[in-house]
């Protein structure tokens, strides 16, 4: 009667799964709230498609998708999205328990394959995960705990408004008596799904049958002293990674791929990679047409009995290369190219008033031009995908983002029909955009049918990830602005330019997309009169991929920097001067300013871009840093603000600078205004994450290319900020909000800000302006 | 032929005396708790313990531990329960997860020697330990923790 519902990974990644529950729970065939119906998909036809509803396939409420219970109690709820370190295998199976009013304890996380027709959109990026499926999560918890409620109320013939489930039973409230979940799992999957499921514009739950709880009856969410689901695979070597899944009889592939983007192999010669003990077979990797999108790069891959001798033997390959157009990349050049093309006038963007004229009658004019380098993700994790092909089915194993992406791309190489590819989902080691790309998926797939279809793992080196990434773009951002004689800013223009992520999915259209503009460019939400956003042509010459806040970092700097610098040019304090600039707490209306404003698929109705915010975090992190306070000699302190994936985060930054241009951080404060929370450590703990990545890109991560090659190779030469770098103290301050207000992003919004905050530290402490990143040893050579 | 001790159990390999110890251990012996990071020595992910002291298995070839004993993530406690570990996961250190192995085990080596470590101390000894997701202040408290400090 009852059918089994959920794919579990075979072989390799069941340890994935939360430790002490794992035995048995699908093999005993009692399962329950999986009976197969058609899901229930939420569809609003008539609506604009905002948020969730926007993303591909949206989102699934179904309960009977996301949660089973087996007859001993253990509570399975599914996980669609990837875990790469955001702790969403922790939160979004947090949001179903309380709902549903599981025992955490006795929760089981199951991982899904890529399956956005079931389970809804997979892409695990854009910090989008808790912000879309908080309310969908919720009702299928809830109507898991209604279903369990009918149950009980049909099992003692009560009404059911006399039962209530609470902590993993159902009581009767005028008896006591009670019904554990697993004694009543069977019965519950036979009760009707509560229905009428709807949400009002503010993408609050409403419903009609459904009963949703009460936010102040919440027992997880929110809440502190949640665990991590996989802490303690991590903490013993038991987690897997895509690296680490070993099918039976698995091969080991390493690939040799072209130097230059779009490079293509002219001739090779295997001869002595043949004589490397262990070889076992040379498969070459077609060359990809344009655009090139997630294609895999094309190569020479060299199979073996183990990643040693796959790699021995690819070092020992000859191989003529012709490297195609981009040989000639050269990013020095590029850079003074693209300093040339900012100082000109750009595509106009937006335009209030007129600049040229405030321009001309401005007391004090103040300009400067930014750069930031190309920056690779250098995931911890190299990528990896393990790839099996029995019977004409394709089963892939993998640390992707985009599982969906992944499947469709893998069924298109191998010309497979959709449900003949499984995309299982490992653990990510570290994501920050790079894995959203399943190039490496591709790659083990044809590896795989390149051997008939023995497993096979391709492994990436850290030479491959950093040779072979799909690079934040590089940029450089102009600024100019006028200041009247009580310093106020009175004209203000910005000419941005950048080649664009779009370059890699069609003929490079040389601009910024609208969802690189409303990325801190066009959405500038200060009080001028007069300006000018402009955006100058650039050609993409490699991978442009997005990396972590993506068109945030190089526009916040730009902007956080230079407001910084007319501060200083008027004579006034960071504080109170961008409080001015930002002008009085008010909705800033940017759709109106801007052919196309793209906010991160949200609804501006639900998540205006509100300068209330904005102020109150500046205030709560200047607070907390003690702005204005004494400081030893030699220390300043920098701040910065920035909204993005409609979260605002404000960053304090103090530096301690000696004699010698060394650079210490004793400090850093960071205010973070998400609405509310699911679980407030992760969102301290991305907070933490991004101060470090932030500072590895304002002090020393940078790709550069001569002859179109990368010249960076591994972390020797592409620099990471490590613990001796890092700030003696980082504190997160959390805005509080009540469940009324939506949630924004947490992933990526604490990183735009870091940057700048910090060079405005340095400033503060040298009187050094550095205006092109990374830093490295500028201030030490002043 | 080499023999090696690993977790406590004997092992012999007649295979290429140059591959990494890190390969053996994953691909020959499935012991993936492991992790390949870099290749060079230069991110950590790849410690374990060579006769007690923290070494990068990426960078160690298989002939150099010939008659030596091999401690990894698998083999720190048989029930995870080190005080290392149970620090990690009182403060929810990892986030990935992925550098976190070898983060453990420099630092469990790093305490055997230096049983209540400065800040400063903690710094220098980790410093070869890169973690992408920037868990540092996290690690500094675990090991801190773990001291009983």
């Amino acid at each position: 009667m009852t059918k089994i519902h959920h794919e579990l990974a075979p072989s390799g990644i069941e340890n994935v799964s939360r430790r002490g529950v794992l035995q048995g729970l699908f093999a005993t065939g009692g399962l329950v709230l999986a009976i197969s119906l058609a899901p229930t998909r939420k569809a609003f036809a008539d609506a604009p498609k905002w948020g969730a509803d926007g993303m591909p396939h949206g989102t699934v409420n179904d309960t009977r998708t996301f949660v089973s219970i087996a007859p001993d109690g253990t509570v399975s709820i599914v996980c669609s999205r990837s875990e790469m370190g955001q702790g969403v295998r922790t939160g979004i199976p947090l949001i179903v328990a309380d709902e549903m009013e599981a025992d955490w304890s006795k929760v089981k996380i199951v991982q899904a394959p890529g399956d956005e027709a079931k389970y809804g959109n997979q892409d695990t990026d854009g910090s989008r995960s808790t912000r879309h499926f908080f309310r969908p999560m919720r009702e299928v918890g809830a109507a898991a705990r209604m279903m369990l409620e009918a149950a009980a109320a049909k099992r003692w013939n009560v009404d059911v408004a006399d039962v209530e489930a609470k902590n993993h039973q159902v009581i009767q409230k005028s008896t006591g008596k009670a019904l554990g979940y697993g004694e009543l799992a069977a019965d519950a999957s036979m009760m009707p799904v509560p229905t009428g499921q709807t949400k009002d514009k503010m993408n609050n739950p409403s419903a009609a049958s459904l009963r949703l709880k009460d936010p102040s009856q919440f027992r997880y969410i929110g809440k502190e002293g949640t665990n991590l689901v996989d802490g303690f695979d991590i903490s013993t070597g038991r987690a897997k990674y895509g690296q680490d899944i070993r099918l039976p009889g698995t091969k080991y592939a390493v690939i040799a791929r072209p130097p230059v983007m779009g490079g293509k192999v002219v001739s090779f010669d295997a001869t002595e990679a043949k004589k490397v003990p262990g070889f076992v077979q040379i498969v070459e990797i077609p060359a990809p047409t344009f655009p090139l999108a997630f294609q895999p790069s094309g190569g020479i891959a060299v199979v073996a009995d183990n990643t040693w001798a796959a790699m021995k033997a690819r070092d020992a390959l000859v191989i003529k290369w012709d490297d195609g157009p981009h040989a000639s990349y050269d990013s020095a050049a590029y850079r003074t190219a693209m300093e040339e093309t900012a100082r000109k006038p750009g595509v106009s963007l937006r335009k209030e008033g007129d600049f040229a004229g405030a321009m001309a009658s401005a007391d004090k004019k103040v300009e400067g031009d930014y750069y930031i380098p190309h920056i690779a993700h250098a995931t911890m994790e190299p990528p990896a995908a393990s790839c099996q092909i029995v019977d004409g089915k394709a089963e892939v194993w993998t640390s992707v983002q985009s599982p969906q992406a992944a499947h469709d791309l893998v069924a298109k190489y191998l010309g497979f029909k959709p449900e003949d590819v499984t995309v299982h989902v490992t653990l990510l080691g570290g994501g920050f955009g790079r894995r959203s790309k399943p190039d490496f998926a591709v790659e083990a797939a044809l590896v795989s049918k390149g051997i008939g279809g023995k497993p096979v793992k391709v492994v990436w080196t850290r030479e491959d990830d950093i040779h072979n990434g799909f690079y934040h773009t590089v940029s450089a951002e102009r600024l100019e602005a006028g200041l009247d004689k009580d310093g106020k800013v009175v004209a203000w223009r910005h000419n941005s330019v950048a080649p664009t992520i779009f370059s890699l999915f069609a003929a490079d259209p040389k601009h910024e997309a609208a969802l690189e503009q409303g990325m801190g460019l066009t959405d500038n939400p200060f009080d001028v009169k007069n300006v000018s956003i402009e955006n100058g042509e650039a050609e993409a010459h490699t991978k442009i991929g997005w990396f972590r806040s993506v068109s945030n970092i190089p526009h916040a700097f730009a902007i956080q920097s230079f407001t910084a610098e007319l501060a200083a040019a008027a004579g006034k304090d960071m504080k109170s001067f961008i409080l001015d600039l930002i002008g009085p707490p008010r909705i800033v209306n940017i759709a109106g300013m801007v052919k196309e404003f793209w906010d991160y698929g949200e609804n501006p109705e639900v998540h205006p871009v509100d300068t209330g915010r904005l102020r109150a975090v500046i205030e709560l992190a200047t607070e907390k840093a003690g702005w204005g306070r004494k400081l030893p000699p030699g220390h300043g302190l920098g701040l910065a603000v920035h909204r993005s994936f409609v979260t605002y985060v404000a960053t304090v930054v103090e530096v301690a600078v000696d004699e010698k241009g060394a650079i210490k951080i004793p400090r850093v404060d960071v205010a973070i205004d998400c609405g509310p929370t699911v679980n407030p450590d992760r969102v301290r703990s991305q907070m933490e994450g991004a101060v470090i990545m932030g500072l590895g890109i304002a002090m020393m991560s940078e790709i550069s290319f001569k002859d179109g090659k990368v010249q960076q190779s591994n972390f020797d030469d592409y620099q990471v900020l490590r613990i001796g770098d890092a700030p003696r103290e980082t504190h997160v301050h959390i805005v509080p909000h009540g469940y009324d207000v939506p949630l924004g992003g947490v992933g990526e919004p604490g990183v735009p800000p870091v940057a700048p905050a910090m060079l405005n530290a340095v400033f503060a402490a040298t009187g050094k302006r550095i205006r092109a990143l990374p830093l490295r040893q500028q201030v030490s050579k002043a | 032929m080499f023999t090696l001790n690993v977790n406590g159990q004997a092992q012999k390999f007649d295979g290429d005396p140059s591959m990494p110890l890190l390969w053996y251990l994953r691909d020959e012996l499935g012991l993936t708790g492991t992790k390949f990071g870099c290749g060079v020595a230069a991110c950590g992910a790849c410690t374990v313990h060579i006769d007690g002291e923290a070494v990068r298995a990426c960078r160690t070839a298989i002939s150099d531990v010939n008659g030596k004993s091999v401690t990894t993530i698998e083999g720190l406690d048989p029930e995870g329960n080190h005080p290392v570990q149970k620090a990690w996961r009182a403060v929810n250190v990892p986030q990935c997860g992925y550098c976190q192995a070898g983060q453990i085990m420099q630092a469990a080596a790093f305490l055997k020697q230096t049983p209540h470590p400065s800040d400063a101390e903690i710094d220098n000894a980790m410093y070869g330990n890169i973690c992408r997701c920037g868990t540092y202040q996290r690690i500094r408290a675990a090991i801190k923790q773990a001291s009983g400090a």
